[in-house]
């Protein structure tokens, strides 16, 4: 692989990144959207938040879905949701889980 | 002449108070960041480790970071380098693996429409999802579409927060092979700081919904390749948030 070549490749991944990030910001205001699509983009942070959450808790490296308790990440992150629903604190919410988290890893190892 | 000079003052202060806005949105950007930050850093020192291996000459390996900025298709791009593949399969791929970043350019569009060329180009360019999730919270936080007031600092001082992490942690894999574990389990950040940042957008049943459908099918399809199963998690979530509307239309409306 010639240099040119990787330069070339790394440049066209790139602008295609680049491209797909900028569509929907510059083609906002200048070309009428479609009421459907206006209406989705309400729904968009929650699915898509949560489609990465999910797998992160209960499959980490693509292991089988745990639900059990032995599985520090989902308890951990059930207590933090609970946090975040009632007191709607982020750093709360942060700090109360990496404990929670430390707090199960040490009790799960021993 | 006292009247002009009290005017003069009048509108320096609020150049002024606008400025001081402004950097405080940025500083507290950063500082949402900060908590994802820590788990990012080993992932790029990985990343840098990666590249190197796979035969990559370190001044490329560096810059995909700055050029591409996109972790999941650097280190897929990485894994193609090293088999050779085709020049169209490597930009296909990354096409693919980066598709979901439209979603977030749509989310955003509504809240940036009024900013200049340069804005936008600067907030596409810094677009990832650990840059769209602290920044989508901050703007859904606002009274109104029509007041984003400096929310696009807030956005800049994370995203560049998330860059110059990115830039640093894969530079110190690229040119020293120093790699850490994440100690302490600090890559369980990032989920935890997302569950922080949608919780509270749960405010109604159809959002709710297209949480649990997005996660349920997220669960189901994470075996697919190049982050598949994610965009179809969230279409299928949007498509049910937009299902349920229908059927709560009047309790949707007294939300909002």
């Amino acid at each position: 692989m010639s240099s040119t070549y990787l330069w070339f490749t790394i440049l066209s991944m790139g602008i295609v990144t680049f491209l797909i990030r900028l569509s929907f910001i510059i083609a906002w205001g200048k070309f009428e959207m479609p009421q459907i699509l206006r209406r989705s983009l309400r729904y968009v942070p929650p699915a898509v938040l949560s489609a990465i959450i999910l797998p992160e808790l209960l499959r980490p490296n693509n292991a089988p879905i745990d639900f059990s308790l032995g599985n520090a990440r989902w308890v951990a992150a059930l207590a933090a949701a609970l946090i975040a629903w009632r007191t709607r604190n982020a750093l709360l919410t942060i700090g109360a889980g990496m404990i929670v988290f430390w707090v199960l890893q040490v009790m799960i190892k021993d | 002449m006292r009247e002009l000079n009290s005017r003069i003052t009048y509108h320096e202060n609020i150049v002024y108070n606008a400025e001081i806005m402004n950097l405080s949105s940025f500083f507290s950007g950063i500082r949402a960041q900060l908590p994802i930050l820590l788990g990012v850093a080993p992932f790029g020192m990985i990343y840098g480790v990666l590249a190197r291996s796979a035969g990559l000459p370190p001044e490329i390996a560096q810059a995909m970071s700055s050029i591409v900025f996109a972790g999941s298709s650097q280190f897929i791009g990485t894994t193609l380098f090293r088999e050779s593949a085709p020049f169209v399969v490597i930009v296909l791929t990354t096409f693919v693996v980066n598709l979901r970043h439209a979603l977030y350019s749509a989310s955003l569009a509504p809240y940036v429409e009024s900013l200049s060329l340069r804005w936008k180009i600067l907030m596409a360019y810094l677009l990832t999802d650990e840059g769209y999730a602290v920044g989508i919270a901050r703007y859904q936080q606002l009274p109104s579409n029509e007041n984003v007031g400096s929310s696009h600092y807030y956005y800049l001082g994370s995203a560049m927060a998330l860059w110059t992490t990115w830039q640093i942690s894969t530079a110190i894999g690229v040119f020293f092979g120093a790699q850490v574990p994440a100690p302490w389990g600090l890559d369980f950040a990032l989920p935890i700081t997302f569950i922080a940042i949608m919780i509270p957008a749960l405010a109604d049943r159809p959002s709710a919904l297209a949480a649990a459908v997005a996660a349920v099918v997220a669960l189901a399809a994470h075996d697919l390749n190049y982050k598949l199963g994610l965009i179809i998690a969230a279409m299928s979530g949007i498509i049910a948030g937009l299902i349920a509307e229908r059927f709560t239309k009047h309790r949707v409306e007294k939300v909002e």
